[in-house]
């Protein structure tokens, strides 16, 4: 039963993690260089600049739900398994995320840097 | 891509690593969390391990989020994950413990990968994004 709620928490923060991410790179994107924009504008404008962005706070919601997700399934699940499977299964879906809803240009090169990334962090931390 | 832009995906990785560190040293104290009482989660964060993961993991965030500014998020992504092989780096050579050949191996890919990311552009110029900084211009 155990592990029936560690892959349902590993599921819940890869899909919580990979919403967020591409709803802060969305916001972001919109938002513009905030290196530009702090030079241009000034750091106060930076920050109203940032709070104003309704789809950055919906990113915030969903990573606050894959920290807590994954809390919960560090008490649970051997860390050798909860670290990797959500790391690497995160980068594949944030992949997929950026190349669909972002439509980032996702090329081989990227492909294939996203697939030894993924692999590593499986050596890495399954080891 | 600027040494400032560098610095930015430098302090995501130092920050991120620091932070994931924090929490799992912290989550060892708090222990198992009961299925049936999830609120306990929310009694981790009086630990001072989770409390000091969570102040480095905010300064992730608010860099995180400069380098989703200027670069995409296939092109950030990978930068993170360098993290992991600083974090098997500094378990070798400053304590001095054992790094399995696998982890080797781990180590060259995930360099291999950010490697190749690092090679190509940084960000994927939409027609539209294009056309409204001419516009502004």
């Amino acid at each position: 039963m155990r592990s029936v709620y560690t892959w349902t928490c590993i599921f819940i923060t890869v899909c919580s993690a990979a919403s967020g991410d591409v709803l802060i790179a969305l916001a972001m994107r919109r938002i513009g260089d905030l290196g530009e924009f702090r030079r241009k504008h000034g750091f106060p404008a930076v920050i109203a600049r940032v709070l104003s962005s309704g789809v950055l706070f919906g990113g915030i919601f969903f990573m606050g739900m894959a920290f807590f997700s994954n809390l919960v399934g560090l008490s649970w699940a051997e860390l050798s398994l909860m670290g990797p499977a959500s790391a690497a299964l995160t980068f594949v879906t944030n992949a997929l995320g950026a190349k669909f809803f972002l439509h980032e240009n996702v090329d081989r090169r990227r492909w294939i840097a996203t697939i030894f990334v993924c692999c590593g962090v499986l050596l890495l931390s399954g080891s | 891509m600027t040494v400032r832009k560098y610095l930015v995906l430098l302090a995501v990785v130092i920050f991120g690593s620091i932070g994931d560190t924090f929490l799992k040293r912290g989550m060892r104290d708090v222990g198992s969390i009961d299925v049936h009482h999830l609120s306990q989660v929310f009694s981790a964060v009086a630990n001072p391990w989770v409390v000091a993961g969570i102040f480095f993991l905010l300064a992730f965030m608010s860099s995180y989020m400069t380098a989703l500014s200027f670069a995409d998020l296939t092109y950030v992504l990978p930068a993170t994950a360098l993290g992991y092989v600083i974090m098997a780096l500094l378990s070798r050579f400053w304590l001095h413990e054992q790094v399995s050949p696998q982890r080797w191996v781990g180590i060259v890919l995930i360099s291999a990968g950010v490697g190749l990311v690092a090679a190509g552009p940084s960000r994927t110029e939409h027609p539209s994004a294009t056309d409204a900084a001419g516009d502004r211009r």
